[in-house]
């Protein structure tokens, strides 16, 4: 790796470059999933490359190849170096990159079993074999899904800057998913989160501690369930949401909303902008007073967790509502300078392929006081729903609907019967500003989501949400 | 044929494809049938935000996938490296996969060959395979321009790619493809508005860029100040932007055998009865030359033209081999990536045009939406064909056959089926729109009646 990157680093510099930066990049992976017994997919990957990003006449350039070979790291950094130069046809003003100090260091995810070298295949099949049977134990199943995921990604970091950052993260994931189907009805239910799994940056302990199998009998049992349930109505009621859907609700309405990249436009022609620009930081009404959000890359575990972001600045822990008010962003070296600050750490790429973009790391919601329990007695009439089963939101990051697989009545303070097709749908600030109870630290849990899309070419981040389940007042629900 | 001199693209060839496969499929040597399938590829794409090019990439990659049967026991390693070493480590992992693997009593057998098949000219352009940096920029420069000439902003990408695609089993199937694609799309935006416009072309050099600028600014000039309106049911003309998406959508949950067989699709309970409206024909076809054709799937089989709606009626789902030896069907040739449960999916749905300029569509909405395209659709209920999304980059409110103004963006909430049983219109001109591996040819649609369900603030 360190042979790629200096030959890169010199012909880059030889080229023209004023900055240039490389990444080079191994990941090994392993995919299993069985399907109603049988094995699905059985899979690993080998992936491995280097890309070469550098500011030539003032503009961004970027080269990629699966090729590490000298001959190949001097062909991709002039290569990148021409394509800055065409990107200066169109330049405005230099780019110029906030100040970072150069970094010498190491970081590796901590975990106590590796997944793809400690864990035996057999053990890996045992365990979805179980959950596969427990599943279809249960009477009216049609289609009982299971998979693991796992992934071992090093990478070198080096820049003109000096700095030269080794980096393992592993990350490991798990799910159990059950479908009931009649002439016309579908029911899914996921566990622990919808979409095919839980995921974390740690070993095979995380699996093991996900308990699938003694969840899996019950998973399907609420999928047969649901095809009998009553339709959730269409009203507008209090709204209590469980940790796995509230974390996909901070995902689209606030972390989304915070890439500083987004507010400044440069995502304008793919998923859109924000709503929170600028003018806002610091002074505009987020949500009540109980919402405090964070932006943290350190929290142990967190699908978003790492020790250094693509680059080379060291994950940071940065607020980002503060008592309800909107006080911070995600950046990176190129934009926060912008607003006059440094790198909140947060640009990240999905590969060696891809230039990094500013991501989410782990953009959680502070508990607060609540026992779930407590919360629901405390609530006359309202609806309960858990695990995402859809979202959707505009392109500035303000009307949301989502779905979600499962929904409880809540009368006089009780939960009561189970409710099908459940949506809810609002205006981010309006939403938020109708948070009156949080619940505490007991139930506050981080949530990983896998499949975050942003950037052309696409890049898919894994991303971290804690949560505690909360409650908001005034909700439209069951839109369709 | 197929030999790229410039830079831009380094193309292996036919023969030298070939020999990689063979080199693999020794590597399974032990196992009882074997499947391999590369791809090549040098891709780049140039990104402009605020009128200026702000990402600018250029990728070499390849991937080759090897698939290993043992006794009904599949596994599949996959590697980007082509060096020697790696090639046989990633068929020797398969083959290693498997052993440890269950036994898929579903599974029959790989593909067998089915004749010679012929790469296809119209996949591939030398223009294309050449464009460089600079000729990328020019490009993204005629549409950031004509934005600046009508004081608005532009953003968008145009990228262009060069792949080689082949497979083959141990049974004898062997199938090559070179590929070539370009692609620009560009939101343009006012102080109270914005227009897109995309293009897309096995040919770079076929695409006209000043009237793709021309129409995503015209787009953004016409739909300033836009007012609110209130969400209820609607007539709309939707263009071809938002059919396609729409189309994409019913594809993904109903016109694959998978979803057929688990009972997951709408078409299990009406295959053979009435789904649409009349004049609502659906068919996959991967060897139209029109529409990134691609004439295999990636297990080397031939693709089938598939009329999956015909005149409304529900009339066929796509196969792979696994799904149509289970069901005892032929093969359509719609097999994705192995492993894959999913199933199989179409990979490029045209919808039959019809006899109606767009502006005809337009001209006989009596109280109307006139909608440019969808933003984050989802599906809600997938029996039901129920989606929600937003609309986006230009919505106009018709009265009489007259635009009165702009609106708003606007929630739809909505069963697509439903939606094609009120069609009282199709467009007379398809537009080509890029969709994974392949593409969508659509016209422009006007539908009796849409329900949308929520607004936004712009």
């Amino acid at each position: 790796m360190d042979h790629i990157a200096d030959r890169a680093l010199n012909q880059a510099q030889v080229a023209g470059a004023t900055y240039a930066d490389v990444r080079v990049v191994n990941q090994q992976a392993e995919v299993i999933a069985i399907k109603d017994g049988k094995v699905e997919a059985f899979a690993r990957s080998s992936n491995e490359g280097f890309g070469v990003r550098v500011i030539a006449d003032g503009a961004w350039g970027f080269a990629s190849s699966n090729q590490l070979t000298a001959v190949e790291a001097d062909r991709v950094a002039a290569l990148a170096v021409s394509v800055a130069r065409a990107s200066a046809r169109t330049k405005r003003s230099d780019i110029r990159l906030a100040e970072a100090q150069p970094v010498k260091a190491s970081y590796a995810t901590p975990i106590r079993t590796n997944p793809l070298e400690d864990v035996s295949v057999e053990q890996k099949l045992e365990l979805l074999l179980a959950c596969d049977a427990a599943m279809r134990r249960v009477k009216g199943l049609t289609v009982a899904e299971s998979s693991l995921e796992a992934a071992v990604e090093d990478k070198l970091f080096a820049s003109t800057e000096g700095s030269r950052i080794e980096q393992r993260i592993v990350t490991c994931g798990g799910g159990i998913e059950a479908t009931a189907v009649t002439p016309d009805e579908v029911q899914t239910r996921s566990y622990p989160n919808s979409f095919g799994r839980q995921a974390a940056t740690a070993g095979w302990e995380f699996i093991e501690s996900l308990q699938l199998a003694e969840n899996a009998e019950r998973v399907a049992s609420e999928a047969v369930e649901l095809l009998s349930a009553k339709q959730c109505p269409s009203t507008v009621t209090t709204l209590i949401l469980d940790g796995t859907q509230l974390a996909l609700q901070v995902h689209e309405s606030c972390g989304h909303a915070i890439e500083l990249d987004r507010v400044f436009g440069m995502e304008a022609a793919y998923a859109g902008t924000s709503f929170l620009t600028t003018d806002k930081l610091g002074r505009f009404r987020y949500g009540s007073d109980l919402v405090n959000i964070f932006a943290d890359a350190t929290v142990p575990g967190g699908l978003g967790t790492f020790g250094y972001d693509d680059e080379g600045v060291p994950a940071q822990r940065t607020g980002i509502v503060r008592d309800g008010i909107f006080v911070g962003y995600m950046s990176s070296r190129e934009t926060a300078p912008l607003i006059g600050q440094t790198s909140s750490g947060t640009m990240r790429a999905d590969g060696w392929n891809r230039i990094p973009l500013i991501r989410m790391t782990n953009v959680n919601l502070e508990p607060g006081t609540w026992v779930l329990d407590d919360l629901i007695a405390d609530t006359d009439d309202g609806i309960l729903m858990a695990v995402n089963k859809s979202w959707s939101i505009d392109d500035k990051r303000l009307n949301f609907q989502f779905g979600t697989e499962l929904a409880w009545e809540i009368r006089n303070g009780k939960r009561g019967a189970l409710l099908k097709n459940a949506t809810y749908t609002g205006i981010t600030p309006q939403f938020w500003a109708s948070c009156d109870a949080i619940c505490n630290r007991d139930h506050w849990q981080l949530w990983g989501t896998t499949n975050c899309g942003k950037g052309q070419p696409s890049q898919t981040m894994y991303v971290g949400h804690g949560v505690a389940p909360a409650r908001f007042r005034d909700v439209r629900v069951g839109v369709a | 044929m197929y030999e790229s001199g410039s830079p831009e693209a380094e193309m292996l060839g036919e023969k030298h494809v070939r020999t990689l496969l063979e080199g693999a499929l020794h590597a399974c040597k032990d196992a009882d049938q074997a499947e391999v399938l590369l791809s090549t590829s040098d891709e780049a794409l140039t990104r402009f935000a605020n009128n200026t090019i702000h990402q600018n990439v250029v990728e070499r990659n390849s991937m080759l996938r090897v698939r290993a049967v043992i006794d009904k026991r599949i596994g599949v390693a996959t590697a980007n490296s082509l060096e020697a070493r790696a090639v046989r480590d990633a068929g020797e992992a398969a083959c290693t996969i498997a052993r440890f693997s269950e036994e898929n009593a579903d599974f029959q057998s790989l593909p067998a060959p089915a004749g010679p098949m012929q790469p296809m000219n119209a996949a591939f352009s030398e223009e294309t395979a050449a464009t460089s940096p600079e000729q990328r920029a020019m490009a993204v420069q005629t549409v950031i321009r004509r934005a600046e000439a009508g004081k608005l902003v532009a953003a968008g990408a145009y990228g262009t790619s060069c792949e080689e695609i082949a497979v083959a089993n141990s049974l004898g199937v062997f199938a090559y493809q070179p590929l070539t694609a370009a692609e620009i799309a560009t939101v343009v935006m006012g102080e109270t508005s914005s227009g897109y416009g995309d293009r897309a072309a096995t040919n770079a050099s076929d695409i006209d860029f000043d009237a793709l600028a021309e129409e995503a600014c015209g787009r953004a000039a016409r739909s300033a100040s836009p007012r609110e309106l209130e969400p209820g049911d609607y007539e709309v003309v939707l263009e071809p932007y938002a059919v396609a998406e729409m189309l994409e959508y019913l594809a993904y949950i109903g016109f694959g055998a998978m979803a057929l067989q688990e009972g997951r699709s709408f078409m299990a309970e009406r295959m053979g009865q009435k789904v649409t409206g009349e004049a609502i024909t659906i068919t996959d076809d991967g060897l139209d030359p029109a529409c990134f054709p691609l004439p295999f799937d990636f297990e080397g089989v031939a693709r089938r033209q598939v009329p999956l709606i015909e005149n409304g009626i529900a009339t066929a789902v796509v196969y792979d081999s696994y799904t149509a030896a289970r069901q005892g069907v032929p093969n359509t040739g719609h097999a994705l990536l192995a492993p894959n449960p999913m199933g199989p999916l179409p990979g490029h749905l045209h919808l039959m045009p019809g006899d109606k300029s767009l502006e005809e569509l337009v001209g006989s909405l009596e109280r109307g939406l006139w909608i440019s395209r969808f933003h984050y659709v989802n599906v809600l209920r997938p029996l039901e064909t129920i989606l929600t999304g937003m609309t986006r980059d230009g919505v106009w409110l018709v009265e009489k056959g007259q635009v009165k103004h702009a609106v708003k963006n606007l929630r739809f909430t909505q069963s697509v089926l439903e939606a094609l049983d009120t069609v009282q219109g199709i467009g007379r001109e398809p537009k080509l729109e890029r969709s994974g591996f392949g593409g969508c040819l659509v016209p422009a649609l006007k539908l009796g009646r849409f329900a949308f369900t929520g607004k936004t603030d712009f």
